[in-house]
C-alpha cells in the first residue's frame, strides 16, 4: 500500500499563500514571504507581490522562476500598452495579458497568479489565474499551497462591502492562519493596498501577528522565564 | 541549408509552442440538454473544480453564441474560454458580411467539431466536452462534440457523469413536445441526481432556454435535496457495525 503517493491527476499544490480581496474603494493584496527549495528555505523574506504598473500588482505563487518571467513579460507589454494608450492600463487588460502567457504556455509553466489593482473605469478588481490559464474575476481570491487551509475560513469570514481596514485585517489574519499550518508558507506577511489615492505597502513581522492554537508567546530565553517565576523560599 | 519551417517559437499568444497532450486543471462537470416543444433546454452547474477541491462556485458554463446557438461546456475551463474567443471571431466575421444571413447551430457545431478533431490529431486536444443547441428557422438542433472530435446529434445529450446518470432518466421520460415546465422539471430531476452522486457537482446551477425568439439564461439558483428516508436516519438498524 503506497502511503505517500498523490493522486496522479490532481494538480500540484504550490509553496506560498497569496490572497487578493476587494473592498469598497480598492483592493488589498497579501502574501507570505517564504521561498523554499525542497525542504530548505532559500529566502525567508521574499516579496511575492510584484508591481506590473503604477496601479496593478500581481501576487505570485508556484515556481518562482516561472512567476517572475511571466511578470516581467507582462510588465514589458503593459509598459508599451500604456505609452500607446496614453493613460494607465486597466486591471482587466493586465489580467488578460497574464492569461495570454499562462494559457499559451500551459505545458511548461507552473505558476498560479492573482492580479489586483484599481482603475478609474471599474474601481478595485481582483482576477485569479490558476494553473492552466483560466481567467476568473472574483470579489476575493486565494492561491498557493497555504490556501487549502483558508477555504473554510473565507467561506465564513468574507463579507461584501468591507472597509479598507477590515479588508487588510482579514488578509493579515488569513495569511497568518495559513502560515501556522502550511510548511511551505512562512516568514512575514506583506500587504499592498491599491485604490484611487495610490499604493500602500505594509509589513507585518511574526511578532505583530496573533498567536493561534498551540502557539506560545515568543521569549528571548528560558532564563527570563525562570527569573520571572518567584524564587522558592529558602529552607533554614 | 534549410530552416525549421512551421514551428512557432513565440512564447506569447495561443499559437505558442505546445507539443504534447496536457491534463486538465480547472474543470467543469456535467452539462445536460434536451429538445422540447419550443426549442432547447440546457442545464449546467456553476462549479469549477481544481482536482478534488471545489474551488470556484460561480463559473458560467452556458454561453450564447451569435443569435441562434447555446454552448455548454464541461472539462478544462481555460480551453473553454479559448473556444469562446475563437467563436467570437467567427461570429464577428459572420456579422461583417452583413448579408442578412447568420450562422445557425448546425454551422457552429460543425466548426467546433473541426476545431476539436484537428487539435486531437495534433495530440494537443482542447480538453472539453461541448454541447451545442439552438433553433433556426423553426428547426431545433442539439448536438455534442467530445475532446477527441466524436460528434453527434440527438434529442437529449449529456457530458461526463451526466451520460451515466442523466441519460437513462431521459431515455425513460423524454418525449416529443415537452412543455417548458415539463422540460425544466425533467432537467432538475437529472441535476438533482447528479448533485447526490457526482463528487464534483456544486449546488448552484443555471438552466438556459433557446427558442426561435431568443435565449434566456436563468439566474443562478440552488436545488432542495431530500434526506428524509428512515434508512438514512438509521442505516445500521438490524445490522450493527454496518454502514
Amino acid at each position: 500500500m503506497d502511503l505517500n503517493q498523490d493522486d496522479l491527476s490532481a494538480p500540484h499544490s504550490m509553496g506560498t499563500t497569496i490572497i487578493g480581496v476587494t473592498y469598497n474603494g480598492g483592493v488589498v493584496l497579501g502574501a507570505d514571504s517564504r521561498t523554499s527549495t525542497g525542504v530548505y528555505v532559500a529566502n525567508r523574506a521574499s516579496d511575492k507581490i510584484t508591481q506590473l504598473t503604477d496601479n496593478v500588482y500581481v501576487c505570485r505563487s508556484g515556481s518562482a522562476a516561472d512567476s517572475q518571467i511571466v511578470s516581467d513579460y507582462v510588465r514589458y507589454f503593459l509598459h508599451q500598452h500604456t505609452i500607446q494608450l496614453g493613460q494607465p492600463a486597466t486591471v482587466k487588460v493586465a489580467a488578460n495579458l497574464v492569461r495570454l502567457i499562462s494559457y499559451g504556455n500551459k505545458n511548461m509553466l507552473q505558476t498560479g497568479l492573482i492580479v489586483g489593482g484599481w482603475d478609474k473605469y471599474e474601481g478595485g478588481k481582483i482576477y485569479g489565474i490558476p494553473l492552466g490559464g483560466t481567467l476568473i474575476e472574483q470579489p476575493f481570491a486565494i492561491g498557493g499551497s497555504g490556501s487549502s487551509y483558508l477555504y473554510g475560513f473565507f467561506d465564513q469570514a468574507w463579507k461584501e462591502g468591507m472597509t479598507k481596514d477590515e479588508a487588510e485585517q482579514l488578509v493579515v489574519k488569513a495569511v497568518s492562519l495559513a502560515i501556522a499550518r502550511d510548511g511551505a508558507s512562512g516568514g512575514v506577511v506583506r500587504t499592498v493596498i491599491i485604490n484611487s489615492e495610490g499604493v500602500t505597502r505594509n509589513f507585518y513581522p511574526g511578532d505583530k501577528l496573533p498567536l493561534w492554537h498551540e502557539e506560545l508567546e515568543p521569549q528571548n530565553s528560558l532564563l527570563d522565564i525562570l527569573n520571572t517565576t518567584s524564587p522558592e523560599p529558602m529552607n533554614m | 541549408m534549410h530552416s525549421n519551417p512551421a514551428k512557432n517559437h513565440s512564447l506569447v499568444g495561443p499559437e505558442a509552442a505546445s507539443e504534447r497532450t496536457l491534463y486538465p486543471y480547472v474543470t467543469g462537470t456535467s452539462v445536460v440538454a434536451i429538445k422540447y416543444k419550443d426549442g432547447i433546454l440546457m442545464a449546467a452547474d456553476m462549479g469549477g473544480s481544481y482536482g478534488s477541491t471545489l474551488r470556484y462556485k460561480s463559473v458560467e458554463r452556458l454561453k450564447l453564441i451569435g443569435k441562434h446557438s447555446l454552448l455548454g461546456a464541461s472539462g478544462e475551463m481555460s480551453d473553454f474560454q479559448e473556444i469562446l474567443r475563437n467563436l467570437d471571431e467567427l461570429i464577428l466575421y459572420d456579422n461583417m458580411w452583413d448579408d442578412g444571413n447568420s450562422l445557425g447551430p448546425k454551422e457552429v457545431h460543425s466548426y467546433l467539431t473541426r476545431m476539436m478533431y484537428n487539435r486531437r490529431n495534433k495530440f494537443d486536444p482542447l480538453w472539453n466536452s461541448l454541447v451545442l443547441g439552438g433553433v433556426k428557422n423553426g428547426q431545433k438542433y442539439l448536438g455534442m462534440v467530445s475532446m477527441i472530435g466524436v460528434n453527434f446529434e440527438d434529442d437529449h445529450v449529456a457530458t461526463g457523469f451526466g451520460n451515466h446518470l442523466a441519460r437513462p432518466i431521459l431515455r425513460d421520460e423524454w418525449h416529443e413536445n415537452l412543455t417548458f415546465e415539463e422540460g425544466v422539471k425533467l432537467l432538475e430531476k437529472c441535476m438533482r441526481v447528479l448533485l447526490y452522486r457526482d463528487r464534483s457537482a456544486v449546488n448552484k446551477l443555471q438552466i438556459a432556454k433557446i427558442t426561435e425568439v431568443g435565449v434566456t439564461i436563468s439566474q443562478p439558483y440552488s436545488l432542495k435535496t431530500f434526506w428524509g428516508y428512515s434508512a438514512f436516519h438509521n442505516p445500521t438498524v438490524g445490522a450493527e457495525g454496518s454502514w
